[in-house]
């Protein structure tokens, strides 16, 4: 069966590697320094990335909407936010060039990434919110907000 | 039936046809689509995990303080170190997996027959990792008491460092009376989990005992669980304490919530039987590559299409790693 070439650029064309065998190596070193990384601040957990960067804002609709847009920035500890970023480019890399995502058909690569990505977005978001829910409930031993 | 069936449909449409969809071969657009699912399922356990967390969160165990063994380094503290070897494993055996389907594709039968063999070895090792894992956490560390509101209490010393039950408790010769069927109405044998020390025991040793002190599972504002001090001890292990708990099973936990022991076992164990089932694919894939196979197929496609389901597995990693370990 005749085979595809393989795209052998990383980055957005920055990188270019001269063999498929080559690229893979180097997808190897990058993967493993953000495991490095990763590890080496999960043992140290450097006191500034714990507390968030921004309170909260305060006020009427546009201070909710500025909750809602920075709510990465404002609600989670920064240390948490750089796993989580750095988790999902190393999913990247496994998934485009371990598992050849990049040398798929752009429908194909759809059809997986997409539904994939928003069934998950989707599932996380109403878990997270209801088990928020509910630790308020326990804390206040009432009803929260009622809709 | 008949409108249903399109009876049009050419010869072995169902085994690929000459219709290539996405210009993927049927196989592997399949297990393309297997892996969706797969991923749906695996984000369904943690996501619950994040919403058990999130329902607790205040009082969660910290993974740092709860994976701090490496094998055959005793009483080291080596929060991680072990969590993050099976990562590099588990990474560099995908690596080995896609060079074997490299030389595949050049069709390079001994180069993919030593990938594939390397690639075993890995995820054998993972898997035995991960066992040690389990083992270790099962056993437990130092114990810690429950109170009668199903939370945990630990034991530390004035400075803060973890004390383990077997260094306070005293022995009070108390001598147990087995229940038996023939002397009850109603009769459940008796629990599997037994306990070195008897929660007065551990009570009479902590009394007599006034360097210690009980942390409870709540975390302070920084993060850290919260110690009380030597009177609210006291009164804490009187009023509320009742079991003596050892290790992590499904009921209890010593490390704090039992949701979070019942999440590990979950997520660790199905994904560690995503591993066991992809070395067991693997080594199918490498007999039939040693015996040539795919040589005379004249294309090692199988090797991709198990090479797809050995990353997926390590895909999946990277986030347990992420969500249980790290965050």
């Amino acid at each position: 069966m005749a085979h595809a070439e393989h795209n052998l650029a990383i980055f957005r064309g920055r990188l270019k590697f001269k063999s498929n065998v080559q690229k893979i190596w180097g997808v190897f070193t990058l993967l493993s320094i953000i495991t490095i990384v990763e590890v080496y601040l999960g043992i140290i957990k450097p006191e500034s990335l714990m507390t968030s960067f921004m309170s909260e804002f305060e006020g009427g609709f546009f201070a909710t909407l500025g909750n809602i847009f920075l709510s990465p920035f404002i609600y989670m500890k920064p240390l948490n936010l750089i796993f989580i970023v750095l988790t999902l480019v190393k999913a990247y890399y496994i998934t485009w060039d371990f598992m050849h995502m990049r040398d798929e058909a752009k429908g194909l690569r759809r059809a997986v990434v997409w539904t994939g990505i928003f069934l998950i977005c989707y599932l996380v978001m109403i878990l997270l919110f209801e088990g928020d829910y509910i630790f308020e409930v326990y804390k206040a031993n009432y009803i929260k907000f009622d809709f | 039936m008949d409108t249903t069936v399109d009876t049009t449909a050419p010869e072995g449409a169902w085994s690929g046809g000459n219709n290539r969809p996405f210009k993927a071969s049927y196989g592997k657009m399949m297990m393309w689509f297997f892996i969706v699912s797969d991923a749906l399922t695996f984000s369904g356990f943690l996501a619950a995990y994040g919403f058990s967390r999130y329902k607790f969160v205040d009082a969660w165990p910290i993974a740092d303080e709860v994976f701090t063994h490496f094998p055959f380094l005793h009483g080291v503290d080596a929060p991680m170190y072990y969590v993050a070897f099976m990562t590099f494993i588990l990474i560099f055996s995908s690596v080995t997996m896609v060079l074997a389907v490299d030389a595949g594709h050049k069709m390079q039968q001994n180069k993919v027959i030593i990938y594939m063999f390397l690639t075993i070895i890995g995820g054998a090792i993972f898997v035995g990792s991960q066992a040690w894992e389990w083992n270790t956490f099962i056993k437990g560390d130092y114990g810690a008491v429950e109170t009668k509101g199903g939370k945990i209490i630990q034991f530390l010393d004035k400075e803060g460092n973890r004390v383990g039950l077997k260094d306070f408790a005293v022995d009070l010769h108390e001598t147990r009376t087995s229940q038996e069927a023939s002397k009850g109405i109603w009769f459940d044998s008796e629990e599997v989990t037994r306990t070195t020390y008897s929660f007065e025991e551990v009570k009479a040793g902590f009394l007599a005992n006034d360097n210690l002190l009980i942390r409870t599972q709540y975390l302070d504002e920084h993060g850290h669980p919260t110690v009380l001090s030597r009177a609210e001890s006291e009164a804490k292990l009187i009023n509320d304490g009742k079991l003596v708990v050892e290790g992590a099973n499904l009921r209890h936990n010593e490390y704090g919530s039992p949701l979070f022991a019942d999440f590990f076992f979950f997520i660790t164990g199905f994904h560690g039987f995503h591993v066991l089932s992809g070395v067991i694919i693997n080594c199918i894939i490498f007999f039939n590559v040693v015996i040539g196979t795919y040589e005379r197929r004249g294309h090692y496609e199988m090797v991709e299409k198990v090479g797809l389901y050995w990353h997926f597995v390590d895909l999946v990693w990277v986030f347990v790693f992420t969500f249980f370990y790290l965050v």
